[in-house]
Parts: C-alpha cells; structure tokens; sequence
C-alpha cells in the first residue's frame, strides 16, 4: 500500500479550487461512452475489479456468523471452476479486503483465519461511522480500539459540519490525529460523505484537505448518505489525487463506495481510473470499491463469460 | 476452455490493457448488398441510374476497404432531380401545416428506426467513430425533424408572413454527412419547400440511405431528392435556373465560389463555412473542465468540424500548467477503426485531407514551432493523424491564422480578458468560440465580444436542433437550426419569384466617377429663389448641401458638386450635392466603425428615444420636406405630405422595436440556458431606392440604427435632398457622430467603394438588377451579407414592403450563447 505523509495545510490551493459541475457530468458520461471493454478483456477486468473489492458489510443486524460468511467468500470469491475455465485457478484471487464495523473486527480476524485469508486487510470504520456526530475523543478511541482488535485499515468520516462551514482547518486537524492514531502500519482511508456536501467544488476542497492531513485513501461516501458514489464526484476526487501527485509526489488511493452494484459499474470505474491516473491507480493498493452486492453479479458475468450461460443466483454462493 | 485463453486473460488481467470492442457491419453490408453495392441517385421516389455514368467507389477510411459504387452525375441528372422537385413543390407547399408536420414526424420516427445502421454506415464511410455517430450525428438528425415538424405545425401563425421559396439546391459537406443535409432539409421542407441534395464526394452512403428511408417514411415522391457527382455537379444544381435557394455548408473558398455564380439571379444563399475558433481559458476556470472541453473542442471528428476550437487562448499565469495537462490528457487517446466502439478517434475522412494536415504540422514544425504528439499506437493502414499540439507560435503563424480541419490545435497566452477578446476577433472567421470560467461577469461579458455565431461557456461543440448555428464574417451567413434557421428558406408572400439574368463587367461597373450626372455647372439655368424684403430683392442665402460623416458636415473629397433638378423643368437646379468618391466611403467606414462599439453598448432605450426625438424634429419640419419632395420628384403636395408623415410613422415604428428584438431563450436540451442574442451586423452599406426619396431613406437606415448597427447609406441618385435635409435632423436629435453617415453622389460609383471594402459587414443595395449583381458577386470576398432588389422596385408607402420581419432579420444577426448551469449536485 501507499503511504502518504501529508503536508502543511495549504489553503491558497485549497481555496483556489473550482469545480464546474456541468462540465464534469459531461465527462462523467461520455467517459463511459468512449471506453468499453469486451470478452476476454472484460473477463480479466473483471477478475481485477474483484481484487479491489472491499467486500463489506456494515448494519445493524451484522453478527458473528454473517461477517463470518462474508470472510469466507473474500477468500473465495470467484468459484474455482470458472477461474480454472479462465486460467486463473492457481493466481489466489482474493478480494482486495474485508470492511466491517469497530465491534465485529475480532470477528473478522478469527474467520479470515479460518478461512485461510489471514493476509487479507481488515478494514474497520471508525469514528462514529456513518455520520461522525460524536465526540472527537470517542472517534480517536475507536480506531485505537479497532486497531488493537487487528484492524489493517480505518475508514474515517469527515466532520461535514465542518466541512459545510468551511472550517477546514478544523477538518485537517481532526484527520492529522485520525492519521496519528493509525500510525504508520495501519491505512488511513478518509471518507468525504460527499452527497453531503454539496458541490463538487467542496468535494475537491476536502480531497485535498484529506489528503493534505495525510489519508492514504480518500472514498466517496459512506453509503448512507442520499448520492453516493456517482461518476461526477469520483472524477472530481481522482482529479484531486492527480493535481495532489503533481505536487507532492505522494500517491493517495481512491475508494469509491456505495451504490456500486453491476459489473459494468466496477469496469466503468476501473476506466475512470485508468484514463484520469493511470494503470497504477487501477491496483488494490491504490484502488478499492467498497461494495456488498457487486461481487455476486461479477460472479454471474463470469459465469456467463465461462459457459455461455445466464446464471441462475442459486448457483452462485452468496 | 483452450489454455491459451487462460494466458490471454493473465497477461489482460495483468497489464489492464483495452482490447478491441467491434461494432458488427454486417448489416450496413447487407443494406449494401440489397442494391448490389451499386448505388445511384433518389429522384423521385424512386433510385435512378442512368446509362453510361462514370462511377465513384466510395471507401472506408479507416481500412481503404470498397464499400459501394455510388455514380457521378451530369447535367441531365441535375435536370431531372429539379424538375421532380419542381412539381411536387406545387403539391407540397400547398399541403396543410399539420399535414407537412406528419411527415417530418414520420421521418424523425423511421430515422429512430433505422438509427443503429444509419450510425454504421456513416461511420464506415466517413471514418468517425461509431460512438460519435451513435450518440451524436444520428441522434441529431432525428432531433431536427422532431423540432421542424414542430415548424411545419405552427408555420401558419408563427411564420404569417412569409412563404416557401420552390426548390432548394442543398449541397453539404463529408465532416458530418448526414447531420449536415437534414440542418438543411429540415427547415426547408418545413416550410414548404422542396429539395435537391448533393452530398460530398467522399461521404454519400448515409444520404442516400436515408431517401430510401424517408420514402418508405411516406414522404411524397420528388419532395426531397438526392443526387451524385462531382464539385462541378454541385455547381450545376446551383445555377439551375429553377433553383430557388441554394444552401451551402463547407468550405470558405467554395462558399465564396457559389456566392460569385449565383450572384444577381435572385437565388437565396445561405453559407455555413469554415472556422478557426478560439477556446479562451481564463485563469477562474476550472482547468481539468477545460481540458476536457478542449479534448470535445478540436479532437472531436477528428477536428474535422467547422467549429473547431482549434485556437487555444489561455490566459498567461495558468498557461505552462494547462498545456502540461493537455499533454497528459493526449497520452490517454485511443486511434483506430470507425467501427471500434472505445476510441477517441478515428480516421481523416481521405488521403488528401490527411496530407493537407501534415503538411500545415510540418510546416509548422519547420518554422520552429514546438509540435507535441503523444507516443500511442496508431493503426498502419488507413488515414490515421495523431492528435497534435502546437506551441511556440504567434498569430503571424500560419497554423495559427488558417483552418486545418484536423486534429491540431495551437496554442497561444493571453493577458487580460480584454486582451482575450482581441485576440480571439483576430481571425477572418467567426463561427463560434468557447469561454471557459467560472465568474460570470468575465464570461458573459467575453461571450458578448466574441464575434462568432456560437460561444459556448464552459464547454464546447453542443449542438441542438432549437439553436441556430452559423457563421460571422468569412464564416458565412444563415442561420442552419432555431426558428432563426427558417428565414433562410422563405421569402415575403408580397414577393414574386423572379430570375433575372444581367451580365455585368464587375471590374469596371461604377468605377469611373462623375458619370451619370456630371459634377459640373452649366447644365441648368440660373437660380431664381429670392425673397423681397421691404421690397428689396435679394437672393436667398446660397445654401451648400456637403456630405455627412462622423457626426458633421464635410466637403467631398473630390470637391466636386453635381446639380439636382426640379422634375418639373430640367433647368431648374434646385441645389448642388456633394459628389462622393472612394475616400469619402474610406472615411465614413472609418467614422462608422468608430461610433459602432459605443452605439452597440447604448441601452436600447436610449436608441429608441433618439430614433423617437428624430420623428419629433422631422415633423417641426413637416411642410418644408412635403414641398421640397414635391418639387423633386413631381409628386402632389397631399402625396408628399403622406411620403413626410408615414417616414415619421416609420420612425416611431423602428423606434418601438429598439428594445423589443433583443432575442429569446432557446429551448434546446441544454440543462441550462441558451440564449440567442439577435446582434448588429456591424457597420451596413445602404444603397436607397430612387422611388421614395425620404420614405425610402427612413425605412432602411431605421430598422440598421435601432438594431445598433452603423450605416454608411447612399441617399437616391435623383433625389438626395431629403436625405441630406435629414443630417439636420440627426444634429438635433442627439445621434453620437458616426451612427449615420450619408454620402451623396453616384449610387453605383459610391456603392462600388462600399461593397469591396473589406470592413464593411452588409451591404443592402436597392437600384438596378446590374448593381445588385454587382454587389453579390463582389461581397464574395469577405462573405459580406447582402440585399438586393434585382431591380425590382417595392412600394414602400406599404407596410408588408417597407417594415416588418424582412427589416429585422437583415438588421441583425444572431449569436447563440450556450451557458450550462448548476452547481449542487446534492442536499
């Protein structure tokens, strides 16, 4: 993985920031236009989009034995039968990670064991995910307890109330001690809640506060916010990682989260990033989809891809 | 499943390279095979293939690969189209309204229908990529008969005045084949016209395709007409005497050509012609937009488009940064086959145009520009040219100053806003420009300034069926798309369609000064005006009629004077007028151009109240006028008092319109607002009629000065005299210097000077059918907007003659601002 270091907080650049929101919905859907890919092609992006799933499950009714099924399928989650059709039996296809909340990242630890996946990250949100509306203290208690239960990774949320006012430097500061409490062995994935901010010109500025503070990932959303990970705001972000490489020379990572749910959807944001950063950026360490449903109908493509079928979901494992 | 696709999938899994997305041609194939890849004209309603024609076989670009034999017309052809034309325009413009509009509907429908192989095929033929054909091209043209079958429905109410033309010779260019024809076709045939189409060489599949379509669709037989052949073919369809209205979209030197052989036949022109269109990036733009709206700008069609944003104006501070990242941008293109679906671009529609493009590049290259190419794989076979940057030139460069028509885009700084504007006016064309910031102010105001048909704010190269597009200046004249686009196929119902035939020698007609009425004494007797105070006779105060420019009275140049005589008795002078020449046009241009910005930025009220306070005047002088024109022209005293208060009725009419023809919103797809801003055409030459000396005068340089355009207008050869009263009358009546300029002297000498002075933007000429030949055909070289009468006088006590529409539509032209809107994507 990535590690960016931070810098200063630089609000000349962060003010200077504009968005122009027509201009980028037009490229968001031409994009998706200009860039397909087909058969063989789409196969293998497919299989690459699986490795940068963060395979997640975060509700209310998460207990031991359903984050215990997800754990098993980040280990498996491609039937061996088609990645062997496909060649790829013998590769180790994994999902990029496992994304749970705080209270069920021991969970995740011991069935990843078992499961044989123990090298697969473990990414916990944290501080007071989805909406962040609890004590700064509690938030940095959280990720210090999730790390100690074996998290690998912490997704954050903003504080968009922050944001909204346009205190970033208060926002900075509250991600640099997020940064601080992972240290320098556990990922910083910061969370923007972007459908909660607005404009694209806001998204741009709390990229680049976020990464400014020193998040390894920036991601769109928490999933429960009203517009989640839309093409529009994903360009904007991975607009802010690029001008932020040209500038420091630090790589930040892209999570696009909520909402993704076809197989389409994870090749059209595998296009996004492989035309506005590069093939670099088109690898688990800098790109992840945090996503729930999407593995299933990546699965069914395959399906398709390997025998020519439609799949029925019953012949799939959930 | 084989082991070598297990490999294939690693090594895709691993590299995350694209592989190839092929949009199948094997129906268009089919299309072509169902008429044995052999195609001849659509006359009629039926294909037409006479005997012993030479062929053209029509290739893909992207491989070189034969597609169809497609035939080369002659003149019989031409005669045959037009003639079928010509008789089912006696059925179809008498059609209903309604009964037009289901055609058109139908037409949009079946396009709809057909849309996926319409798309192949024009991207097989021409080159572009099915993606633009798909999304763009096709989709446009069915958008376009929705929105004139919209037309035809309301042209009973909507377009009261006016009437169809006849037959429209419609000759469009390879860059967008289809699209193209139907901008044409469209409103043509919405209004009652019928039409005889001449595709490009390169590019007739899709045209041809689409008759047989729209015949099956039901249209009548005759009604719209497609035919083949070469630029010569083209030339006979225009100058077939039944030809009404010619319609051209393609290049400048071509639309000059065309404007030179129709000139004083009384065929309507419209000329949609070449470009070189600034995209100005201002420091408060947001430059990631603004690259990709460069990427839409000029590497769309290859840069094959007319309005091509093919000038990058970028301002100083941002411009090292913005040309990086248009580099980085470029590294990204994918080049290859037309039909492959995720390509960025495809092949230049033939070798020629493809040397041509290299040829400017290396020329550029040779003379130390600094020419970017990115390093990305470009197919071996077929017409393929990299996109291409251009730094280090100046606006002395020639890759700077002409049209490429290719992927190739210059770039040169700017300082200022102002400065911008400067440098995106310094170019002969004027199609259309892209402005990209996010403050307002800037944008709108630069919108403003632009000279050009189209500016598009914060993106570039949106089209929509309800928005006219088109050119100023040597980018042509007519509007093709909105209600604006309807004109051009429509002629008062008061006028009958006429074609006249003079032959003029354009080198010496009205060159020679002092002809006609000599500008020496001795041709009358002596003056007899004395008034007899107290008993004493004495002459009247000798009075000295000069001509009148930039806000005063002048002597002519030449100081020379020609005498105007009463019609009752040619001995009689009445005065001596100024005789202008060459140097008084040369000086009222100037006094013209001087006064047009700050005339243009008055508010319309304040226009309207000068044009108001000059009927105010004009009336103290009532009786004055009545007689003196009664003395001219030999006219009653009643009738020259109804000449006197009809010119001021006319006064209060222009005077009301100055600030209620501003322009409209576009209803176009846009999430946002377009609007068409009905501009002046700049500085106007009038050449007034002979018949209605005053009235004549009023009603010309009126409906110009309210529409804030600055003319340079020629009073009547026989009876200047009201007109140079008239300057009196503009003193009094607070008109800045230079919004009127009248010159006396000799209508064709003066008018000569006046049509061939490059600064000069129309020039309305009512006099002889030779002058106006004369002004057509020489208002070619800067694509000058004309007219003409043809020699045809028009009554202009009557109302339908001497206001209305036809006034308006000369006295502006209109420039559609495209400005996407929105901020919130969310909350």
């Amino acid at each position: 993985m990535a590690y960016n270091p931070g810098m200063e907080l630089d609000m000349g650049w962060v003010n200077g920031a504009v968005v122009d929101l027509p201009a980028v919905n037009r490229r968001a859907a031409t994009l998706l236009t200009k860039r397909t890919v087909k058969k063989s092609w789409q196969a293998a992006w497919l299989l690459r989009a699986v490795t940068c799933i963060d395979l997640t499950t975060l509700s209310g009714d998460d207990t031991v034995t359903n984050v215990q099924r997800l754990c098993f399928k980040a280990c498996n989650p491609i039937r061996q039968d088609l990645l062997d059709a496909m060649g790829m039996g013998d590769y180790g296809i994994t999902v990029g990670a496992v994304c749970v909340y705080s209270a069920r990242v021991k969970d995740a630890v011991q069935s990843l064991k078992q499961a044989g996946g123990a090298a697969i990250p473990i990414a916990s949100v944290a501080t007071g995910f989805p909406a962040g509306q609890v004590p700064f203290e509690t938030r940095l208690k959280e990720i210090s307890m999730a790390i100690g239960l074996g998290a690998t990774e912490i997704d954050i949320v903003i504080s968009r109330d922050l944001a909204l006012s346009g205190d970033w430097g208060k926002v900075y500061e509250e991600i640099k001690a997020c940064k601080a409490a992972c240290g320098e062995n556990v990922h910083l994935k910061t969370i923007l809640g972007t459908g909660d901010l607005g404009t694209l010109t806001n998204v741009y500025k709390a990229s680049l506060v976020a990464m400014m503070a020193g998040s390894d990932f920036i991601k769109t959303s928490t999933g429960k916010e009203g517009v989640n990970a839309t093409m529009p705001v994903g360009l904007t972000m991975v607009r802010a990682i690029r001008e932020y490489f040209h500038k420091t020379g630090f790589k930040v990572g892209f999570k696009p989260a909520g909402g993704i749910r076809t197989a389409k959807d994870s090749c059209a944001w595998l296009a996004l990033m492989k035309e506005e950063l590069g093939d670099e950026w088109m690898r688990a360490d800098l790109f992840r989809i945090g996503a729930s449903s999407l593995l299933t109908d990546i699965e069914r493509q395959l399906y398709h891809f390997v025998t020519g079928r439609y799949a029925a979901a019953h012949q799939l494992p959930m | 499943m084989a082991g070598n696709l297990g490999s294939e999938i690693r090594r895709i899994f691993e590299n995350m390279e694209y592989g190839p997305a092929p949009e199948s041609a094997d129906i268009a194939k089919k299309w072509l095979s169902q008429h044995k890849d052999s195609l001849g004209h659509f006359i009629n309603g039926e294909w037409v293939k006479p005997e012993n024609r030479k062929t053209y076989t029509t290739c893909s670009p992207a491989t070189g690969e034969a597609l169809a034999d497609t035939i080369q017309g002659e003149e019989e052809d031409v005669n045959l189209a037009v003639s079928c034309a010509k008789t089912a325009f006696q059925s179809w413009s008498q059609l209903p309204a309604h009964t037009r509009a289901r055609h058109l509907y139908a037409v949009a429908r079946n396009v709809q229908k057909h849309h996926r192989l319409i798309a192949v095929i024009e991207a097989l033929d021409n080159g572009k990529s099915i993606r633009e054909t798909r999304d763009c091209d096709i989709p446009l043209v069915a958008r376009h008969f929705y929105h004139y079958a919209g037309w035809a429905q309301l042209s009973d109410t909507e377009m009261r005045e006016w009437k169809p033309v006849g037959v429209v010779g419609a000759i469009v260019p390879w860059n967008f084949p289809l699209m193209l024809s139907t901008w044409k076709v469209c409103p043509a045939l919405a209004m009652g016209n019928t039409v005889v189409l001449k595709p490009a060489t390169f590019t007739r599949l899709s045209a041809l395709l689409f008759a047989e379509i729209c015949h099956e669709a039901g249209l009548p037989p005759g009604v719209f007409n497609v035919v083949t052949g070469n630029g010569s073919f083209g030339s006979k369809l225009a100058l077939h005497p039944d030809v009404d209205k010619v319609a051209f979209t393609g290049s400048t030197p071509v639309g000059q050509t065309l404007r030179r052989l129709t000139a004083g036949t009384g065929k309507k022109l419209s000329l949609e012609l070449g470009g070189k269109s600034p995209v100005i990036v201002m420091d408060t733009a947001d430059i990631d937009s603004a690259v990709e709206g460069i990427v839409d700008a000029v590497y769309f069609n290859q840069g094959q488009v007319c309005s091509a944003g093919s000038r990058l104006l970028v301002q100083e501070n941002i411009f090292d940064d913005v040309i990086q990242r248009v580099k980085e941008r470029l590294k990204h293109f994918r080049i290859g086959h037309s039909l492959d679906k995720a390509i960025d671009m495809g092949a230049i529609v033939s070798q020629a145009q493809y040397n041509t493009i290299k040829e400017y590049v290396d020329d550029a290259r040779a003379t130390g520009a600094d020419v970017f190419q990115p390093d990305i794989p470009v197919p071996a076979k077929g017409f393929y040219y990299p996109p291409t940057l251009i730094t280090n030139v100046q606006t002395v460069s020639r890759v700077v100053r002409e049209e490429i028509f290719g992927p190739v885009l210059v770039a040169l700084p700017f300082r200022t806003a102002k400065e911008a504007g400067n440098l995106g006016n310094n170019t002969n064309y004027g199609l259309a420009a892209s402005v990209w910031s996010e403050n307002l102010p800037t944008a709108l105001e630069l919108a403003i300034t632009l000279k050009a048909g189209t500016v598009w704010v914060n993106c570039h190269n949106l089209f929509d069926a309800a928005a006219g597009f088109g050119g100023y200046r040597e980018s042509g004249f007519g509007r093709d798309g909105g209600k604006e686009g309807l004109y051009e196929y429509v002629m008062p119902k008061w006028e009958q369609t006429t074609r006249h035939h003079v032959d003029i020698d354009v080198k010496t007609f009205g060159a020679s000064f002092g002809s006609g009425t000599t500008p020496t004494p001795g041709q009358g007797g002596p003056s007899k005006s004395h008034l007899c105070p107290n008993g004493i006779q004495q002459p009247l105060v000798d009075h000295t009629y000069k001509v009148y420019y930039g806000g005063a009275q002048k002597r002519p140049d030449g100081c020379y004077s020609r005498p105007i005589y009463a019609a009752h008795d040619k001995q009689t002078i009445v005065a001596y007028v100024g005789d202008s020449n060459r140097k008084d046009v040369r000086n009222a241009v100037e006094a013209a151009h001087k006064a047009a910005p700050g005339w243009g930025k008055r508010a319309a009220h304040n226009r309207a109240q000068i044009v108001y306070y000059m009927a105010e005047n004009l009336e103290l002088r009532r009786q004055e006028i009545a007689q003196r024109i009664s003395l001219l022209t030999g006219q009653t005293l009643e009738n020259s008092f109804k000449e006197v208060d009809l010119s001021i009725q006319r006064l209060f009419y222009w005077g009301a319109y100055a600030d209620k023809y501003g322009g409209n919103v576009q209803e176009t797809t846009l999430y946002g607002c377009t609007v068409c801003i009905r501009e002046p055409v700049g500085v106007v030459g009038i050449a007034c009629p002979d018949e209605f000396p005053l009235l004549g005068f009023v009603s010309l340089f009126a409906p110009a000065i309210v529409r804030a355009n600055c003319v340079v207008i020629i009073p009547s050869d026989k009876y200047p005299i009201p007109a140079l009263d008239f300057y009196q009358v503009f003193d009094t009546s607070d008109l800045p210097a230079g919004v009127v300029n009248v010159l006396s002297g000799n209508k064709d000498h003066i008018s000569k000077y006046l049509t061939e002075h490059q600064n000069v933007d129309a020039m309305w000429y009512f006099g002889s059918a030779e002058g106006s030949k004369f002004v057509e055909f020489t208002s070619a070289e800067n694509v000058k907007r004309t007219w003409v009468n043809y020699g045809k006088e028009r009554d202009w006590m009557d109302h339908d003659q001497g206001q209305g529409e036809e006034f308006l539509y000369h006295a502006t032209q209109c420039k559609n601002i495209w400005m996407p809107m929105g901020t919130t994507f969310s909350n």
